[in-house]
């Protein structure tokens, strides 16, 4: 009991105090997944309400496949990505493995479609007939599509929560492509696997909690922002 | 409407769907200002003809000419679709305030903020929801909502207007407040209107043209008077012509209830209407009681003609008696009394209908 408490106390001590090391660790994971689940944005949201608003053949095939990649395993999206970045890789001419850069690539494979999956689902959850009544009111298809996603915004909020949560909790693709590198790489989730497997609880549970409090307020502002749309 | 312009017309509209034929239409055209009503049951291509005058069903065969242009040739169909604006049977509201709604086919044009709050806050009170401007549209009863897209509808002050049975999912009280409004408003603004509805009166009270369609084909079209009272074919006769639907006008008022003339003879209705005015009298078959007696007046039904039996059609336990009074009308008689009365086709009979049984439809009253 002992060892829980006296880690917890000297995780407060280390918040408090703003230890650089815990600080710089935390700005870099914030910087990486925010990256990485902006990125995704762009790409899943576009992508996922292209796909929910045209009609071709083997279209339940290629959501099946997104949904799938919902819950793609993060080990095996690190296994990849090094596979790629490897010098002798197809990618390996850019040098990024072991880089942010690379750690930011392989969290947007996480995230991307996950939000896509979200955004499909909420466009094709909108109203048949809205399109028309969007087309009907004089909108260009540009006009309609940038419509469309404002209606479906809530549905879309909650694409952004999963995609950032899942990308600030990972750990596998982080240690592989970025190589918990001090002050460069290591972010979050691999300094906390490092210092448990070294026997530094105190730290370690100093990690734990800014990611909880991290997921916790990020929920919250997005669930703040849900809470107000719905109530006006 | 002194002048007629021809505002919209369709050549040859097909529109085809697995081998099934959804809607054919050879010609069509509007006058500006009219309103033609589209009636007919459920799936008879009232919706398709809609969506595809607005270019929002495709692909489809035919020709659309708006003002004489064609559409895709010399005007683009944006352009085209932009002279328009459709409401739908849902009221399909965006998921903002109600003045963001009003005001959003308005935004789509890219108009200056200004000149959109002007016309926003003009609809706003025109459909009598100004208090209901800055309200989330999700918190608004099926009637206001009907309302806001209505006014969504206005503000583009389209030169056609596409209504696709706008009304149908509304409860009675509200469907009539509704339905009288728009009656007032398309009476002001002129607006050509073009709106499907399964509801024959929706379409006598508001429609100078009627359009019966079926199996994706006009049946029938002319004045709504002519076409419920003369209909074309068995079809258009079983959906509409079950009432006598007489054009009279108000010749002597006496609170409450007025005399029509109609075709030179004097029939009384309860219900208000000016004088000089001209109503519709509708007179369904059961309320009119057929008499070979010549003399038998006491009874409490005012109206009292002479007609003679031009042809009577079995419908089951009942006949079907189609008459001529100088105008005319239609009755129901039970196939007995039809044997006791010895009625056949000739035969000279005694009609008669309460002042109270006539519904009256005012045209355009405002």
């Amino acid at each position: 009991m002992d060892l829980i408490l006296d880690g917890i106390k000297k995780a407060f001590w280390l918040l408090i105090t703003f230890d650089p090391e815990v600080m710089g660790i935390t700005l870099l994971s914030l910087q990486i997944s925010g990256t990485a689940t902006l990125v995704s944005l762009l790409i899943g949201i576009s992508t996922g309400t292209a796909i929910a608003l045209s009609q071709f053949p083997g279209k339940r095939f290629i959501v099946s496949l997104v949904n799938t990649g919902m819950g793609l395993p993060p080990v095996v999206v690190g296994l990849f990505v090094t596979i790629f970045l490897w010098r002798s890789g197809p990618l390996g001419f850019l040098g990024i493995l072991y880089t942010p850069t690379a750690m930011i690539l392989a969290q947007t494979v996480i995230a991307t479609p996950i939000v896509m999956g979200i955004s499909l689902a909420a466009i094709q959850h909108l109203p048949p007939k809205l399109k028309l009544q969007i087309l009907a009111l004089g909108a260009t298809r540009l006009q309609m599509v940038w419509i469309l996603i404002k209606e479906a915004k809530l549905p879309l909020l909650a694409g952004v929560m999963a995609g950032f949560g899942g990308v600030i909790s990972e750990v596998g693709a982080s240690i592989m492509v970025g190589g918990n590198i001090k002050g460069y790489s290591r972010v979050l989730t691999t300094a906390t696997v490092m210092e448990t497997s070294r026997g530094n609880f105190d730290i370690a549970i100093a990690l734990g909690i800014i990611l909880l409090l991290l997921a916790y307020f990020i929920n919250l502002i997005l669930t703040q922002i849900q809470q107000r749309e719905r109530s006006r | 409407m002194n002048q007629s312009i021809t505002i919209l017309e369709a050549k040859n509209l097909k529109v085809k769907r697995g081998g099934a034929t959804l809607l054919n239409i050879p010609s069509l055209s509007i006058e500006k200002g009219e309103i033609l009503a589209l009636i007919g049951p459920n799936g008879a291509g009232k919706t398709t003809f809609l969506q595809t005058l607005s270019y929002l069903l495709k692909p489809f065969q035919g020709e659309i000419f708006f003002r004489g242009k064609k559409v895709e040739t010399h005007i683009s169909v944006l352009e085209y679709r932009r002279k328009l604006a459709m409401v739908f049977q849902d009221p399909l509201l965006f998921d903002t305030t109600v003045f963001n709604n009003v005001a959003s086919g308005l935004k789509i044009r890219g108009m200056k903020r200004k000149e959109i709050a002007d016309r926003v806050m003009e609809q706003l009170e025109r459909f009598g929801i100004s208090h209901l401007s800055r309200r989330s549209a999700k918190t608004l009863s099926g009637g206001e909502a009907q309302r806001a897209s209505l006014a969504r509808a206005f503000a583009l002050q389209p030169e056609i207007l596409l209504l696709d049975e706008p009304f149908a999912s509304l409860d009675p009280p509200t469907h009539e407040s509704l339905i009288e409004d728009l009656e007032h408003i398309l009476y002001r603004t002129r607006t050509t209107t073009i709106f499907a509805t399964h509801d024959r009166l929706e379409a006598l009270s508001l429609s100078d043209r009627v359009a019966v369609m079926n199996h994706g084909m006009i049946q029938q079209m002319g004045p709504p008077e002519e076409v419920m009272n003369y209909p074309a074919t068995e079809f258009v006769a079983s959906f509409v012509g079950v009432e006598t639907i007489l054009p009279g006008k108000v010749i002597k008022r006496n609170g409450g209830s007025f005399i029509a003339s109609v075709e030179g003879k004097e029939i009384e209705a309860v219900g208000e209407a000016h004088l000089g005015e001209t109503v519709l009298l509708c007179i369904r078959p059961e309320n009119v009681t057929l008499s070979t007696q010549p003399h038998r007046e006491a009874t409490s039904a005012r109206n009292l003609f002479v007609g003679r039996i031009l042809k009577i059609v079995p419908l089951g336990p009942y006949q079907k008696a189609h008459l001529d009074c100088g105008f005319p009308l239609v009755a129901y008689v039970t196939t007995h009394s039809l044997e006791e009365l010895s009625l056949n086709e000739g035969k000279e009979v005694r009609a008669s209908f309460k002042a109270t049984a006539i519904h009256v439809v005012r045209k355009g009253a405002g």
